[in-house]
């Protein structure tokens, strides 16, 4: 049978307004409501009896699945038989959200309930949830409080197997742990409970073939699920195997790097002299193309020296340009001795070809300082740090950055709830 | 399993009974309600019209509960505030009574458990803690029902009934129980939440539109 077929669908007439009246499950109705004129009436009651007249609200009141939908969920057909919008008010704002009453004959009942486009599949509990203020358990899962508050009906539509009345109030707590909240609803001493799990409106359009696409969610539901939860923990994971990983290469370069010193060489300049440029004697540079350390020590003192230098291939003429400054200051003052700057400089040419190479130098300082002595060394197949450390903080930022966004998105949750998280690293 | 038949007194139509204990049936043909005595079967009552079904579940229904097969051999019908409820008799094999409720579409099972003494319907709060079976029980509801007619075989007799309160109780893994105040001495049934579809029940009833 095509689920589009209308079933046992009986019609009776609102004895307020006569206007037609749908009742689809069977006898299980215990109120239902005339859309047309806004009446609650005693299903029981063979002459429909009016339970309640009530002013409709003017927004939030057209369900989203129309009442008679029929749709595959859950692994069996349901219809929409009821529909209510409930409020509860927090610091001055009214919050609404919908509720959908879901029936197919052999199964019962179940609901879906939407808030700002955040969808909740909710079926009543079998066994008895253990709760107190801070928390609940269910089956063996653990659940966090979120929030108490009373919900008001602000408005009915279809047909229910229990009594609703407009303006009915009950006082309901949510436990959450996402994707499921467990909820309580009180009413008098009676208490019942409903388990939900968060669904995508988009599966909920899909199996009801609704027309349009569900709207977007907005904001972080109380038990929406944090798709970044999971791949925080899959990113530190890779994290830190690529960290490992890492930390071996840097152990094993570090233990093979030959730290050849190919050249070393005593110089003084003196500023005052013309012509300050010169070259080294030839060096090699052998084995394979590696990294090349070139050390500049001075002996400076409240002085500076600047050395423009190139590394040559003796043989392609090629140059490696740069320029690199020592500086060492040092006296006291009121607060003791200080001192800036340092004796020696260090720079690492990567990957220089082998070959036969001399330096060209080209010192500068103010003429005022006087001579200045130093010393060049070469070594070449250094181990190179800074390439490991940018690696770290490459793999590191995508971790950092999804854990953050994880903070973010609970500390959004929360923020709706009755224990909003304080501050970073504190809240609850 | 089918004994064989005896007459109804008051049609005359043949009567068959199921379940070799059963104490008491209703006439398909008449709608008498029947009590077995020792050589026939005594008229004593008609049952009133039944409200409208909207069980799945009917005489004849089959099913599985604890790997026991069972067939459904009766039921009494309540009225509360939140509609009616079936209480189905079903006959475990090979050969115990137990009860399957269907209230809203909620399903359970539970048999008669004799307990010792058990607390007066006045003692009995919400909330109330009892221990049956090793189980600790929760008192979940206390409702108000008003019996509403009888249909088929049943363990005991049980007719021209008026109010009966039932208090749920339900333990946090799925347990269940109800105790019955019906009569003078109440009754503790004891057994579990069921999942519709964990029953494998067969020969339901069809709903149109609802294959």
């Amino acid at each position: 049978m095509s689920p589009e077929t209308p079933s046992q669908v009986q019609t009776l007439a609102c004895p307020n307004c006569g206007a037609p009246l749908t009742v689809r499950s069977m006898g299980r109705a215990v109120t239902i409501v005339c859309g047309h004129c806004n009446s609650i009436l005693d299903a029981k009651d063979p002459q429909l009896k009016i339970l309640q007249r009530f002013k409709a609200a003017t927004e939030g009141a057209d369900p989203l699945i129309p009442l008679g939908s029929r749709g595959k969920w859950r692994g069996a057909l349901y219809e929409a038989i009821g529909f209510q919008v409930r409020s509860m008010e927090a610091d001055g704002i009214t919050y609404s959200w919908r509720e959908y009453l879901l029936f197919n004959p052999y199964k019962g009942f179940r609901y879906l309930t939407e808030y700002n486009g955040h969808w909740n599949d909710c079926s009543v509990t079998t066994a008895l949830p253990e709760a107190d203020g801070i928390g609940a358990r269910y089956l063996g899962k653990k659940y966090k409080h979120f929030q108490t508050c009373t919900a008001h009906t602000t408005f009915v539509l279809g047909e229910f197997p229990w009594q609703v009345r407009v303006d009915d109030a009950v006082a309901v707590t949510d436990y959450v742990a996402p994707p499921y909240v467990l909820s309580s609803e009180t009413a008098g001493s009676e208490t019942t409970w409903t388990l939900g799990e968060y669904v995508h409106g988009a599966d909920i359009w899909k199996a009801f073939g609704l027309p349009g696409i569900a709207p977007a969610p907005l904001g972080v539901y109380e038990n929406q699920p944090s798709a970044l939860k999971a791949s925080a923990g899959q990113t530190w994971f890779a994290c830190a195997g690529l960290a490992t990983a890492i930390f071996v290469i840097f152990t094993l370069n570090q233990l093979f790097s030959q730290q050849e010193q190919v050249f070393r060489e005593a110089y003084s300049f003196s500023p005052s002299s013309a012509e300050a440029s010169f070259v080294t004697p030839e060096f090699d540079l052998k084995g394979r193309t590696s990294s090349v350390e070139v050390q500049t020590d001075a002996d400076v003192s409240n002085q500076w020296i600047y050395l423009n230098y190139a590394l040559i291939d003796a043989d392609t003429g090629q140059a490696y340009d740069f320029g690199r400054e020592v500086t060492y200051y040092s006296g006291v003052d009121s607060d003791g001795t200080w001192q800036e700057g340092s004796r020696y400089d260090r720079v690492t040419l990567p990957s220089i070809p082998p070959g036969r190479y001399y330096l060209r130098i080209e010192p500068e300082s103010d003429a005022s300082l006087g001579t200045i002595a130093y010393r060049v060394t070469v070594t070449r197949d250094v181990p190179v740090l800074g390439v490991y450390f940018m690696a770290l903080a490459a793999i590191l930022l995508p971790a950092l950055l999804i854990s953050w966004r994880t903070y973010n998105f609970e500390q959004m949750r929360w923020a709706e709830s009755d224990h909003p998280m304080k501050s970073v690293g504190g809240g609850e | 399993m089918t004994q064989p038949a005896a007459l109804c007194p008051s049609c005359g139509a043949p009567i068959l009974f199921h379940w070799s204990s059963s104490v008491q049936t209703t006439c398909p043909h008449c709608k008498s309600i029947l009590i077995r005595t020792d050589v026939d079967l005594e008229k004593v009552g008609i049952v009133a019209d039944l409200p409208p079904d909207s069980s799945p579940i009917q005489l004849g229904t089959s099913g599985v509960y604890e790997n026991r097969a069972f067939t459904v051999a009766g039921r009494i019908i309540y009225d509360y505030d939140e509609g009616s409820w079936n209480e189905w008799h079903m006959v475990l094999n090979p050969g115990a009574s137990a009860w399957l409720s269907d209230a809203q579409s909620q399903y359970a099972v539970t048999l008669a458990l004799q307990a010792g003494p058990l607390p007066a319907l006045a003692a009995v709060h919400l909330g109330d803690r009892f221990t049956w079976n090793k189980t600790a029980f929760a008192v979940t509801a206390i409702t108000d029902a008003r019996y509403r007619g009888v249909e088929g075989e049943l363990p005991f007799q049980y007719w021209d009934k008026q109010g009966a309160t039932f208090v749920d109780l339900r333990s946090t893994v799925g347990d269940f129980a109800t105790l019955d105040y019906s009569d003078a001495e109440p009754l503790l049934y004891v057994g579990k939440m069921v999942d519709f579809d964990a029953l494998r029940l067969k020969n339901l009833r069809a709903f149109e539109g609802w294959s």
